[in-house]
């Protein structure tokens, strides 16, 4: 079973680059960490750039006599409109503070009762106190009778208003915003 | 005009295959599962690494069958990726990897140990022991059985909080259940185990969640009276007489197991475990004070009473002192050595003697692991465990209801005392107790609770990063809803 005994010098290098390895796993894992909570790096929304590039919406082979779009072209378009669309909604106040929520299509709601999709500890909310709602683009809060109000900025939401980016909504001690 | 398929920058796209596998309708696989399994594939490679070194070394050259169980090893964990992207597709996407990591270098080092004993007995010419890496091979099996069966079976984790006092009840009759006398077995002189038939079991390893579920489901009730009504002293805020009751009684059933079970290291993660959670649940710093000090009470009360712990505590402080080394300290010393025999890079795999340690494949794995890896291998160890533990605080803080919130914090927080008060002992920086390392360790039981940690996790994380599905989108708002109905609009003037 036994073969030939492999020199010290295979089973150092053997040794070195398996603790390399295992480091690069770390790495490696460190750096989805980082993706997971930042976003990806500028670097890598470039690659993803360059990759989505020959999709169906630029076909290259249709205007063969205009020059492909170069990367920096691109970059230099006004920001689309998905750029401005929140994509997430942050607590910023209250018991939450800090919670975010992924923005999907369906609309958000807020309140103590326990199926709501943001589920507040606070004295001063309803059950039912208010809900986010997704319309062209737009997120509007509505509050749905609450005892104590909503208030976008300093006014009360008494119909449905449009959020903008970075506005706080403020339910009972609660402030919520929408971050991109 | 025909439409070109997008192109890929690279070749390298296994995740492709997996691409088609069901989802749950209605639900958009996220982009960061194909990351999961890009590192469970890294992982699998890792594990697959290691094997071939230790093969090398100690056999002289690789056959086909190390790639053979490096293929086995990522098939089991790449059951289970699929298992989450059916049943928590919007989970968390690196704690799986990092757990099939050191679940992978544990069996690894399990196996090489194994090794190490058949060479000595072959030596000694004794009859050749059996090897217990195929049994955690099962184990390890077993235990992704649970978790797929935990991911599958609890799709809402706020249900669990229905049962929170159920669980309270059945985590003690699990705590105490060794200590009874038909089942209850005593193995290396503490009674902590159960006998079924061939097979023995801990079942404070399952009971550690179920009460985490007691917990989390209580202090959800109980925190505002517990942080609120507080008198002032000393500048803390300190609780009424009568609601102390819940600390204590956590205080007693920790003593409890100590002084029935004699065990040191479950009584000592059950009362951390209990702090923690309740610091989570009530922010307030005099709760922390008054456990330590409960705490302390309780560590010189079983210091003064019982031989065992006394002996604990002479090992660990007087470990090079008189005839101790060749004694009660043995086992600690000759871990010490394998740490100074390791130094910064190790000896490589399969080339140190781990073997000397008594259990090295259990409670001494850490320092099997700092001898042939050396202190570079155990850092990137603890780099691991620490982010596995963050990733748990991060599904915390994440998650949308307070009893999700507690009960992440509390499973993550028990992973991270289990690793500290196992490496802490053996690395003497505290009195050696008897708990195994998550995932690494030889231990049916403890892996497959870990296992079930792990699930519980990621099925808190996938609620939360999952944009609400089960919502029905509502009526929006339409601004021309008032002008085309036919109600009458009233005009006052």
């Amino acid at each position: 079973m036994s073969g030939s005994e492999p020199s010290d010098l295979v089973l150092l290098v053997v040794k070195i680059s398996f603790l390399a390895l295992l480091w690069l796993f770390v790495l490696a894992a460190v750096r989805a960490v980082r993706v997971d909570m930042f976003g990806p790096t500028k670097r890598q929304r470039q690659n993803i750039q360059a990759l989505a590039r020959p999709t169906p919406a630029h076909p290259a082979p249709a205007h063969p006599a205009h020059p492909a779009p170069s990367l920096g072209g691109q970059q230099n378009r006004p920001p689309s409109r998905r750029a401005r669309t929140p994509s997430k909604l942050v607590v910023t106040k209250g018991h939450l503070a800090g919670t975010t929520l992924p923005l999907g299509p369906a609309p958000v709601t807020i309140g103590r009762a326990q199926d709501s999709t943001l589920v507040l500890e606070d004295d001063f909310a309803s059950a039912r106190h208010a809900r986010l709602v997704p319309h062209d683009g737009q997120w509007f809060v509505e509050d749905l009778g609450s005892t104590n109000g909503t208030y976008l900025d300093r006014t009360k939401v008494t119909s449905p208003m449009p959020v903008p980016l970075g506005a706080p909504v403020r339910i009972g001690k609660t402030v919520l915003e929408l971050h991109r | 005009m025909t439409v070109l398929p997008p192109l890929r920058g690279k070749a390298v796209d296994l995740t492709g295959t997996f691409a088609r596998f069901p989802v749950p309708a209605g639900v958009d696989l996220p982009p960061y599962r194909r990351r999961e399994l890009s590192l469970l594939l890294f992982a699998g490679l890792l594990a697959t690494a290691a094997l071939a070194a230790v093969v090398l070394a100690i056999d002289g050259n690789i056959t086909l069958s190390v790639f053979a169980y490096g293929l086995g090893f990522s098939a089991l964990w790449g059951m289970a990726h699929l298992a989450v992207r059916r049943f928590a597709p919007a989970a968390d996407p690196i704690l799986l990897p990092l757990v099939a990591a050191l679940n992978g270098l544990g069996l690894v080092m399990i196996y090489r140990l194994d090794l190490a004993k058949i060479n000595a007995a072959e030596k000694a010419g004794k009859k050749i022991p059996p090897g217990v890496a195929p049994l955690q091979m099962v184990w390890t099996l077993l235990a992704l059985v649970v978790f797929v069966l935990v991911l599958a079976i609890i799709r809402d984790h706020k249900e669990l909080s229905r049962y929170a006092y159920t669980a309270g009840l059945i985590g003690l009759v699990f705590l105490l259940l060794p200590a009874m006398p038909l089942v209850g077995a005593t193995i290396n002189g503490a009674r902590l185990w159960l006998r079924v038939g061939p097979f023995t079991f801990q079942p404070s390893e399952i009971s550690k969640i179920i009460l985490m579920i007691f917990f989390a489901g209580y202090l959800v009730n109980k925190r505002e009276v517990l942080s609120v009504v507080s008198r002032s002293f000393l500048g803390m805020h300190f609780p009424r007489a009568r609601d102390l009751g819940p600390v204590l009684v956590a205080w007693l059933a920790s003593l409890g197991v100590l002084i029935i079970e004699k065990d040191l290291g479950s009584s000592l993660l059950f009362f951390g475990m209990f702090l923690v959670i309740l610091y989570v649940a009530t922010e307030r710093a005099s709760w922390v004070v008054i456990g330590l000090g409960l705490f302390s009470l309780g560590a010189v009360i079983s210091y003064q009473l019982f031989g065992h712990v006394q002996v604990r505590v002479d090992g660990w402080l007087h470990a090079f002192d008189g005839d101790n080394p060749t004694s009660t300290s043995f086992q600690l010393v000759q871990g010490l050595f394998g740490f100074a025999a390791g130094g910064v890079t190790g000896t490589g795999l399969g080339q140190g003697s781990p073997q000397r340690v008594p259990f090295a494949n259990t409670d001494f794995i850490v320092a099997s692991i700092g001898e042939e890896l050396g202190l570079a291998g155990i850092m990137a160890i603890l780099v691991i465990y620490g982010l596995v533990v963050m990733r748990g605080l991060r599904t915390a803080l994440g998650a949308r209801d307070p009893f999700g919130k507690m009960l992440a914090a509390g499973l993550a927080a028990s992973l991270a005392l289990q690793v500290f008060v196992q490496v802490g002992g053996v690395m003497r920086l505290i009195p050696l107790t008897g708990l195994t390392l998550p995932f690494i360790s030889y231990g049916g039981s403890s892996i497959v609770s870990n296992a079930a940690i792990i699930a519980l996790l990621l099925r808190i994380s996938d609620s939360y990063r999952r944009p609400d599905p089960a919502t029905p989108a509502a009526p929006l708002f339409d601004p021309n809803a008032v002008a085309d109905s036919p109600t009458q609009v009233v005009r006052t003037t």
